[in-house]
């Protein structure tokens, strides 16, 4: 099997008493597709953040595509995208702007800004918009191109923070297709969603409660542990008691 | 009289250009939950907005318990409770001090309809002097819930209660409204989760301003006009790029473990010929069975151009 690009062992985050993520240990390998479920308040937010080098964790290790969460945040950030419902395109900036303003960030040259913005439009078939501000653009493409230029810089993982909130089913699936191509390509994908069916469409799953990973495996072998046939029951099995309801 | 009417109602504002609310017209009965279903961007806030009073449509007329939404605004600000998709209580308050505050506004006490709160409001007693905005997702939607509730509204406007709720958290959130219907309370609630839309007694799916249909989620199911399968192999990816291509498929979606799967045809050969063309593919073993369909099915059914 091939070397895991995302690799933490007992990793945890203490505030004060409060440990909100407690003893992380797991591994992702290049090319899964990694669903990171937990009820609000059970840590994810917490550990994406020690993930993406953003925060420093208190004490355990990990080690995200080679490079150390505690010495190397910078190299880590620069090897991985993140996209989020919430925040990911500057409204008021065209869509040529918002891509050649991502890859200016990630330090791509002149030539390799306009060589990946040209291929990105086309790809996205978005030649006709290129001046149209983001803002002005349906929720569903807004959605796509923000997934490709959190891919611009040719990262080795992208983070996914709810990415399908809020659209319509058919522009939900088909940004799994999307996600699908990057998985195919070799791009890890490591993703929360409150969607239970598209827990099913990872490769593995775990499951957050109260700062601890109470479960992590194949949506097929969880669905076999609990003697259920959804992941759904298995989410509402393990987070009907958990003790923590913040966010 | 229903509790809600909405006659021909449209509103466009001023840039846009195509309009966020495209004559729509429906009513509420008294007592009813009543689900506003589709994604974001598809007007269910400006509809709220105007039958709570906040926004002026451009035409059309509408009417909660019979009053006219226009003319008599200030009658109906005292009988709705209205929970604003964005957390709208105060932030420096603390969570005893915004429930005293909106029961106040409208001339009454805590007192006076603390049954109707009592049950979401235990569950955030605990911490009732602790600033509303210091409090986590869940606590605030209890706060906002009971807030809206304190002056014994006759409607209750909810715009999606249960966005970024986890799986639990929504569970638990309904069971709050069909406690709160029990009690005669009318309700019309927005949600994008389409597994929500069985939980209420009529759902209006919507889109781009225009309602899709409105039902039963039974009659909704019941509706679907083509046979619908659901097809599984050990490699879904696959699948779902080799049944797109499939001469005889009209639709196909992920759904969870399986796909949906509907065909242009019905014959009696026909899922033979898709075993033998699955197998062609290279799925050992395919699982193909009719299933019933879901809200969500019938919404992709409605909006996917194929």
């Amino acid at each position: 099997m091939d070397e895991p690009v995302i690799k933490t062992d007992k990793l945890t985050k203490r505030f004060g008493e409060f440990i909100a993520a407690n003893e992380l240990t797991f591994s992702v390998f290049p090319g899964e597709i990694f669903g990171f479920l937990g009820a609000n308040g059970a840590g994810k937010t917490t550990a994406m953040r020690m993930l993406c080098g953003l925060s420093i964790p208190s004490s355990g290790t990990a080690s995200i595509a080679g490079f150390d969460v505690y010495k190397q945040v910078e190299k880590i950030k620069q090897n991985i995208g993140y996209m989020s419902q919430k925040f990911s395109l500057y409204e008021d900036l065209t869509v040529m702007e918002n891509i050649k303003f991502y890859a200016g960030v990630y330090g791509l040259s002149d030539k390799e800004i306009k060589d990946s913005s040209e291929e990105l439009i086309k790809q996205l078939g978005l030649q006709k918009e290129t001046k149209k501000l983001v803002k002005d653009l349906p929720l569903g493409w807004r959605q796509k191109l923000s997934f490709s230029v959190a891919l611009v810089h040719k990262p080795k993982i992208i983070f996914l923070d709810e990415p399908t909130g809020g659209v319509d089913p058919v522009t939900r699936r088909q940004f799994w297709n999307l996600i699908y191509a990057a998985s195919a390509k070799g791009i890890t994908v490591f993703v929360t969603t409150h969607y239970m069916d598209e827990a099913e469409y990872c490769s593995r799953v775990s499951i957050m409660v109260d700062g601890y990973i109470k479960a992590l495996d194949t949506p097929a072998n969880l669905k076999k542990q609990f003697s259920v046939d959804t992941i759904d029951k298995v989410f509402f099995e393990l987070a009907r008691n958990a003790k923590r309801t913040g966010d | 009289m229903g509790a809600i009417n909405l006659d021909k109602i449209t509103k466009t504002y001023a840039k846009s250009g195509s309009p966020a609310v495209d004559n729509i017209s429906f009513d509420v009965s008294k007592g009813e939950l009543f689900g506003l279903i589709g994604p974001d961007g598809a007007g269910k806030t400006s509809i709220f907005r105007i039958l709570t009073t906040l926004l002026l449509s451009d035409s059309g007329t509408a009417s909660v318990d019979g009053h006219d939404v226009v003319k008599d605004y200030e009658i109906i600000r005292k009988i709705v409770g209205y929970m604003p998709g964005r957390f709208s209580l105060y932030q420096d308050l603390t969570v005893e001090e915004n429930l005293n505050f909106f029961a106040t506004l409208f001339g009454g006490t805590v007192k006076d309809n603390y049954d109707l709160i009592k049950d979401i409001y235990v569950q955030i007693e605990p911490f009732k002097k602790r600033m509303a905005g210091k409090l986590s997702g869940g606590m605030k939607q209890k706060l906002a819930l009971s807030c809206a509730l304190i002056h014994k509204p006759s409607v209750l406007f909810l715009d999606e209660p249960t966005t970024g709720v986890d799986a639990v958290s929504r569970k638990d959130f309904w069971e709050m409204l069909n406690r709160l219907k029990n009690q005669g309370i009318t309700i019309m609630v927005s949600t994008p989760y389409m597994d929500e839309a069985s939980l209420c007694d009529r759902i209006a799916l919507i889109q781009s301003g225009k309602i899709l249909i409105i039902d039963t989620p039974d009659q909704i199911r019941k509706a679907y006009p083509d046979k619908l399968y659901v097809i599984k192999s050990v490699n879904m990816h696959q699948l779902i790029n080799d049944l797109n291509e499939y001469p005889h498929t009209l639709s196909c979606f992920p759904f969870g473990e399986y796909l949906h799967v509907s065909f242009k045809i019905d014959e009696e050969n026909l899922i033979p010929d898709v075993l033998k063309y699955l197998a062609s593919k290279g799925h050992e073993n395919p699982e193909i069975k009719l299933t019933f369909p879901t809200v969500e099915d019938y919404f992709i059914k409605l909006i996917n151009p194929k």
